[in-house]
């Protein structure tokens, strides 16, 4: 219970949002940097990868079985190594090992091997008798893979966008532990190294609502994007005034 | 115009080479509906491959319009394809996208500009009866009206040839009726060489001039519909419009089996075969089709014991062939039996 009680050091209730909102500033820029680069690089990546694969639009045994090996490297690292493990690669690439732009280094080479396996699984979920439509009506391979596989599978990436964006608002706080910054950071130096609960709890409390909000916006997008479900959510809401007397 | 010559299929190499298409032969007039019918395994998908080219043929050649499509490099592929529409089974709708979306598809792959793709899609869309479902997702449209955007979209770059690819499998009778009728429609609009693939007999019935029958890669039967109809000894013809069950014969009387071999036998045949036979002509059953506007089809008839020969000629006389049902046809007829059981093949 000791642990509990007011300690000398802690920040003042008032003086909690100056420390954990520019914080929470810090992450979102951290996790924003690292998704856009993430998408970037795992779409395509993951695209190539499974059509690479023996019944791919290109397929290439000896080259798909090389990136996924690498992949699944990537994949296998718990983050805490892996962001050590390539420190020296970090600072060939930022100068630097601390800081959000050390961070984003590790965070981003984690969140690509994650998204582009979401990407393979989600292009597999695609029924392939549309690639055979696509190829069928003129397609290219690039608008093959656009219409045919990304375009198809795009509530299904969503939903995988959002488990990694959550990962990723979780990684950032690992990365606290390196002196990223950002509500990890806050919460490693105050919740952890100072038994400050309140800030503690604070960055809890901030954590949870930040992934309750990608959470919510993720599957709204989701059912926006199926016109299965985009059709029903939007039936439902023509017929609510009329139950309402 | 599609001609496939010697089109051979086989995949693997060495012992497990598996020959899945063996030295096929047809083509496909303008327009002509030319179906090619089979069991599963039969080869009927590894031939619409080889024919809109997802698949390279290992030997022979598939040649539309006189060019020879099977030897063309990758690129030049993607532009021949581009002659050809096919038309899939019904799961064969991009579900993001709406039913003119759907059948701009090609336009797109091909660049051309919005305004024209969007009016190509409104009269496309005329054309299959869809104008007011532009804007319906697949999972909106009936199975029927899936397929008539299936196939408008087959038909958006003008193709002179057309692949249906188990196209009404899966419908329901009156979904399936209302696409053939749709196709011999296209097919005589726009003089189309249409290659139907399918496992359904019935359908072949309703909608092709001429028939295939492919079974273990080999095309073992193939004429026109109404020739082989009209053919009593054709297992396929037997199989395309197959008896059905009929009332087994009065005691007095035996059960003969008659087909229509002619474009005119009257259609008062049977009072006259009562006729020219002095005995009564008892209907225990027949199944008889208009086709290009003459009666085909096949009946069993009971007559009172009378002079086979005079039967047999008096038949002819009409345009008939006449046969004493033989003991596999009343089992498989009289008794009752399943709709649409197939004959023993002779």
């Amino acid at each position: 219970m000791s642990a509990l009680h007011a300690n000398v050091n802690d920040i003042p209730l008032a003086g909690i949002p100056a420390l954990v909102l520019p914080a929470l500033g810090e992450t979102l820029i951290m996790v924003g940097i690292v998704m856009a680069i993430v998408v970037l690089v795992g779409v395509p990546l993951g695209a190539i990868i499974h059509n690479l694969a023996r019944d791919g639009l290109f397929p290439n045994p000896a080259l798909h079985s090389t990136l996924s090996w690498i992949v699944s490297v990537g994949r296998s690292l718990p983050f805490l190594i892996l962001m050590v493990a390539i420190i020296p690669f970090t600072r060939l690439i930022t100068g630097t090992n601390i800081g959000i732009a050390a961070a984003v280094v590790p965070m981003s080479v984690a969140g690509i091997a994650f998204f582009t396996r979401i990407v393979e699984n989600s292009l597999r979920s695609v029924p392939p008798s549309l690639v055979k439509v696509a190829k069928a009506s003129g397609g290219s391979s690039f608008q093959i893979i656009c219409t045919a596989q990304l375009g198809e599978a795009i509530p299904s990436l969503i939903g995988g966008l959002t488990i990694n964006t959550i990962a990723m608002i979780e990684y950032s706080a690992i990365a606290g532990t390196i002196g990223a910054g950002g509500i990890g950071y806050v919460a490693v130096t105050y919740g952890y190294q100072r038994f400050d609960n309140q800030v503690m709890l604070a960055t809890i409390i901030i954590l949870v609502a930040l992934v309750a909000a990608v959470q919510v916006i993720g599957d709204a997008l989701v059912r926006l994007t199926t016109p299965h479900s985009a059709a029903r959510v939007s039936r439902r809401s023509v017929r609510r005034p009329v139950l309402v007397p | 115009m599609i001609t496939v010559e010697k089109l051979t299929k086989v995949y693997g190499n060495g012992d497990s080479a598996v020959t899945v298409l063996d030295n096929l032969d047809f083509s496909v007039q303008q327009a002509e509906i030319f179906a090619v019918v089979g069991p599963s395994g039969a080869g009927k998908s590894t031939l619409a491959q080889c024919v809109n080219l997802l698949e390279r043929p290992t030997s022979g050649s598939v040649i539309v319009n006189g060019e020879n499509l099977s030897q063309l490099t990758e690129a030049q592929l993607r532009a021949a394809r581009r002659r050809i529409g096919t038309v899939f089974q019904s799961d064969g709708l991009f579900s993001r996208r709406t039913a003119a979306e759907n059948i701009s598809l090609p336009l797109d792959y091909l660049g051309v500009t919005r305004a024209d793709a969007k009016k190509r899609v409104g009269e496309l869309l005329e054309r299959v009866g869809l104008s007011s479902h532009a804007k319906h997702y697949p999972h909106q449209l009936s199975g029927g009206q899936r397929q008539r955007v299936g196939i408008a979209r087959a038909l958006a770059l003008k193709p002179t040839v057309l692949l249906a690819d188990e196209a009404t499998s899966g419908l329901d009778p009156a979904s399936t009726a209302s696409i053939t009728a749709l196709l011999k429609e296209l097919r005589t609009d726009l003089g189309l060489s249409i290659l139907f693939i399918t496992h359904e007999m019935e359908t072949v019935l309703q909608v092709a001039d001429s028939v295939a029958r492919l079974d273990n890669g080999h095309i073992v039967e193939s004429g026109r519909v109404v020739d082989l109809l009209r053919d009593a000894s054709s297992p396929l013809g037997r199989d395309l419009n197959p008896a059905k069950p009929a009332l087994p014969a009065a005691p007095d009387e035996t059960t003969w089996f008659v087909s229509y071999t002619s474009a005119h036998v009257p259609s008062d045949w049977v009072t006259r075969l009562g006729e020219a036979l002095s005995s009564p002509v008892s209907l225990l059953g027949a199944s008889i089709e208009t086709i290009e506007g003459a009666v085909v089809g096949h009946a069993q008839v009971g007559l009172r014991a009378a002079n086979a020969e005079a039967v047999i000629r008096q038949a002819q006389k009409l345009g008939l062939d006449a046969r004493p049902a033989a003991a596999h046809d009343l089992a498989s007829t009289t008794v009752a039996a399943p709709a649409g059981q197939k004959e023993p093949v002779a």
